[in-house]
């Protein structure tokens, strides 16, 4: 009797009931102190045809759910520790995955559970062309003929808009861009046509144009074929663009789960709350006063930057001969002020971090750099070693960024020992001093960058840069790997320590909110060039440049209720900034539209 | 923007140093560590005391030492680990040995560690035409037989124990300088160089202070390995007769003298050459210890 009456349950169920449903998930990591849980008893369900996000910052267990669902889990360390993971689609009806043996399961794993993950490059096999690896996907889980699997494949890459597919289908990965990379996984995973996709992070590596058209290409298929999309996002913006049902997670437990409106609306759980206060939005910083004072020393720059390029010769052909020329940057000229942020935004390969290495003295350049009225290249070593201890740099990674064999104390010493500055014990105060001032304290100066978390880690880099009391600081995506709580504290601190210090800031994103929130004067790079320059007001209230105009309106927006229909859509691949030699890109020259708002063209 | 978040996540989180003991302390709470250690003291007393431990002169041919047709005797009361074709006692001439190959396979060994950490480091930090030389350099030798050189080599010089010691080092620092130089290249890459390099460091600073100390693993592993290699290659010039001179002992002649009659008399080659891998096993347990122990990221799990 029960069996007919589950048997009719079950057939409801495929119609309307969830096509995942998981129940008391636990997960066990197994770590230097014994087994840790690092998601803990979490029940979720998966509607068909529905988009539910999953949010949280770095270490909430998010990633390890997929993995778990995916059967993924990094092994021997990882392990489902208690709770059933049900899959019931059209197909197979009701399977726990929890209890499928790796070859049942490796059956499941594309065909009916497809995953996206962060890094389109190191997801796809390089030595593989893109069609090879999107064919036998298809032949081993279909059995489909080799014909049969590449009009298929061919099928799949025009459903993701690319154009030319069956030329595409030769290429390697590193001949497409990072956005195309991307259109070829979902390709990929959307292929067999899976019940559920899962997407981990599936942009946080894009730039923000293109960020919009795939996750604009997500929806579309999604309409199309009615999969089921889990989509895991620390990104706010996303998920208000994109979720039907939100979950919040956070050290391995749900806060709290909520339709998508509800969640932003009135988010109930504390955590949620400030999270959603934290997400740096455009139009909503605070009504700052600007931080750079106009005393009458506005013309005693810190730094001038005149006409600087940097070119890198590529080599190529029978004799190896420079035959091109990467134009990374391209006449560039901007100055920065006592006590002023000057942000430069622009997406990958604009050249604004080569401009910043250029300034920190890591890349040859062309052109004039002025420090404090002085031209470096007229230095000599010692003078120029002088002259550059008023540039520090803050990196992007702060892991990368330190020696991981040397301790944190001795690290923060180091600019002042190079400089031979100070005793011994003056330095050890110094160091104490600044770590306090960072929010750090004295008594951790003996650990290893590794015994920290990010965010301390790249407060450790902030005091390393102020050691040597800089006038500039250029900060190279500093905030962007830190998870959003994270990042407005230390852009707090920033922005303390420039009042407290009057230092200048050069401040390189390609966050436009955390842009919006912390600058003066923005300057907007596109191939190696600035295209638009004014205060932050003139440039993100009235935009003038096509380009920039771009740029801003392809930020989500972390409010659901202002979610938009279309995205702007990028009619064509991005232009290179490779040329031949001898085809010098053309000059752009910066227009005064009225008080200092420069515009090309 | 500026709105509190109650828990400071960055700030929170409070680890406080605690003091660490020593690296002798730490390699003493290995047991394999120990172990290593132990083998090399034995090899080393052995060496220094060969002469109190054993009766026999390592050279001498005793008539006693080999039955009445002339072979070789295996292990009996007498002589511990048998006698040798020449009717030679076994072990005292493998503690003799001990001396040659101590200093075969730590001289040697040493100087080609030096001699291809400099090259490799060098090359792979400053690329350009200095690390073209050096690295075409290293190919031409890596190409060249390393056996032939060697003889070559032996020829110029008279042969002598530390000539021998040279001789091996010289051959044997290519695939270091090979080795290092990749992993080099790719540190001088890593963003915390670059990161150094805005701070104002010079190119001292970075080699020593910052690159070398992320070689010490590698360092290891090879110096380890080196240690049966360059103990085989003496081995190998002494067969050939530019080594060290017969008759005095070395492991690796030992078993080079004796290999056409391991059917006959196995016992020739597989004392000394157990010696030779005991030895490279001891450095290389310590090796193992010492490289989990000078790597700060891996504390606390030991």
């Amino acid at each position: 009797m029960s069996a007919s009456l589950d048997k009719r349950r079950e057939e409801t169920a495929e119609k309307t009931g969830p096509v995942l449903d998981i129940t008391g998930l636990s997960i066990a990591v197994r770590g230097e102190d014994g087994e840790r849980e690092v998601v803990s008893n979490l029940s979720l369900t998966l509607g068909r045809g529905e988009t539910l996000c999953i949010a949280g910052e770095s270490g909430s267990g998010k990633s390890m759910t997929a993995l778990a669902i995916m059967q993924l889990l990094p092994k021997p360390a990882a392990r489902i520790a208690a709770g059933t993971i049900r899959l019931r689609d059209a197909e197979r009806n009701d399977v726990d995955l929890t209890t499928l043996d790796e070859r049942r399961m490796r059956r499941i794993r594309g065909d009916r559970i497809a995953m996206i993950f962060q890094e389109p490059m190191t997801s796809l096999n390089p030595v593989l062309s893109i069609g090879r690896q999107l064919t036998e996907s298809i032949e081993v889980h279909t059995g489909a003929s080799r014909a049969e699997a590449r009009r298929r494949a061919i099928e799949a890459l025009k459903s993701v808009r690319i154009s030319e597919a069956e030329s595409r289908l030769k290429q390697f990965p590193h001949e497409l861009s990072g956005g195309m990379r991307q259109r070829v996984m979902i390709a990929m995973a959307l292929a067999l046509e899976p019940a559920v996709l899962i997407a981990d992070e599936p942009t946080t590596a894009l730039d923000v144009t293109v960020q919009g058209e795939v996750l604009e290409l997500l929806r579309d298929l999604q309409r199309v074929h009615g999969t089921s999309i889990i989509l895991i996002t620390h990104d706010m913006g996303v998920v208000a663009e994109m979720a039907d049902r939100v979950i919040v997670m956070r050290n391995g437990r749900m806060v709290e789960e909520g339709a998508t409106g509800d969640i932003f609306a009135k988010p109930q759980a504390t955590y949620t709350q400030e999270l959603l206060s934290a997400v740096p939005r455009i139009g909503e910083g605070p009504g700052r006063r600007p931080s750079r004072r106009d005393d009458g020393t506005a013309n005693d720059h810190v730094a001038e930057i005149n006409d600087l390029s940097v070119r890198f010769d590529l080599r190529g052909g029978l004799l190896g001969r420079v035959n091109r020329r990467v134009h990374a940057v391209e006449g560039v000229s901007f100055s920065i002020a006592p006590h002023e942020t000057l942000a430069l935004v622009g997406e990958s390969g604009c050249g604004k971090s080569t401009t910043a290495k250029a300034l920190a003295g890591l890349v040859p350049y062309e052109g004039a750099i002025r420090i404090g009225g002085r031209n470096l290249s007229g230095l000599g070593g010692d003078e120029r070693k002088a002259v550059r201890r008023d540039i520090q740099m803050v990196f992007q990674d702060p892991f990368a960024s330190l020696d991981p064999r040397m301790r944190v104390g001795e690290l923060v010493a180091e600019p002042l020992l190079i400089h031979g500055i100070g005793s011994k014990q003056e330095r050890r105060d110094r160091v104490a001093a600044l770590f306090e001032r960072v929010g750090l304290s004295a008594d951790q100066m003996e650990l290893y960058p590794h015994e920290f978390s990010g965010g301390q880690r790249q407060r450790i880099c902030i005091a390393r840069a102020l050691a040597l009391r800089p006038k500039l600081i250029i900060a190279d995506e500093s905030v962007s790997a830190l998870d959003v709580s994270v990042q407005a504290r230390v852009l707090d601190l920033l922005k303390e320590l420039q009042s407290e210090f009057g230092v200048a800031y050069l401040f390189i994103s390609h966050d436009m909110a955390v842009v919006e929130n912390i600058s003066d004067r923005v300057a907007v790079m596109y191939l190696g060039q600035i295209v638009e320059m004014g205060t932050r007001d003139q440039v993100f209230s009235n935009p003038r440049h096509p380009y920039t105009k771009r740029l801003i309106e392809a930020v989500p927006v972390p409010d659901p209720t202002r979610r938009r229909s279309r995205f702007a859509r990028l009619d064509k691949e991005i232009a290179s900034a490779t040329r031949k030699v001898g085809d010098d890109p053309q000059r752009l020259t910066l227009r005064d539209v009225g008080d200092g708002h420069l515009v090309a063209g | 923007m500026t709105t509190p978040i109650a828990p400071d996540l960055s700030t929170g989180a409070r680890v406080v140093a605690k003091p660490r003991p020593g690296v002798w302390k730490r390699l003493l709470k290995r047991p394999l560590a120990v172990a290593g250690l132990v083998i090399i003291a034995i090899v080393v007393i052995g060496a220094i005391l060969a002469p109190w431990l054993t009766g026999y002169d390592p050279n001498e041919q005793m008539f006693d030492g080999l039955t009445i047709e002339g072979s070789p005797l295996p292990p009996n009361a007498k002589f511990w680990l048998g006698t040798d074709l020449l009717g030679r006692d076994l072990l005292t001439r493998i503690l003799y040995g001990a001396r040659t190959s101590l200093i075969i396979g730590i001289v040697a060994n040493g100087v080609a560690l030096l001699i291809g950490t400099l090259v490799g480091v060098t090359a792979g930090h400053f690329r350009g035409w200095v690390g073209s030389v050096l690295m075409r350099f290293t190919d031409l030798m890596m190409a060249f037989p390393a056996l032939l050189l060697a003889i070559c080599l032996a020829a110029v010089f008279q042969p002598s124990l530390w000539i021998v010691a040279m001789v091996i080092a010289l051959v044997n620092w290519v695939q270091t300088a090979r080795v290092i130089f990749t992993e080099t290249s790719s540190l001088s890459e890593r963003e915390f160089i670059a990161a150094e390099r805005t701070i104002g460091a010079g190119a001292p600073r970075i080699l020593f202070r910052h690159i070398l100390p992320h070689l010490v693993p590698t360092i290891i592993v090879w110096g380890t390995l080196g240690i049966s290699t360059t103990v085989l290659l003496e081995a190998t010039l002494s067969y050939l007769g530019i080594g060290v001179q017969p008759p005095t002992a070395s492991w690796g002649n030992i078993i080079f003298e004796n290999q056409t009659y391991f059917q006959a008399a196995p016992w020739l080659v597989f004392f000394p050459g157990a010696a030779i891998l005991a030895l490279a096993l001891a450095f290389n347990l310590i090796g193992d210890a010492l490289r989990d122990i000078l790597d700060p990221t891996q504390r606390g799990r030991e």
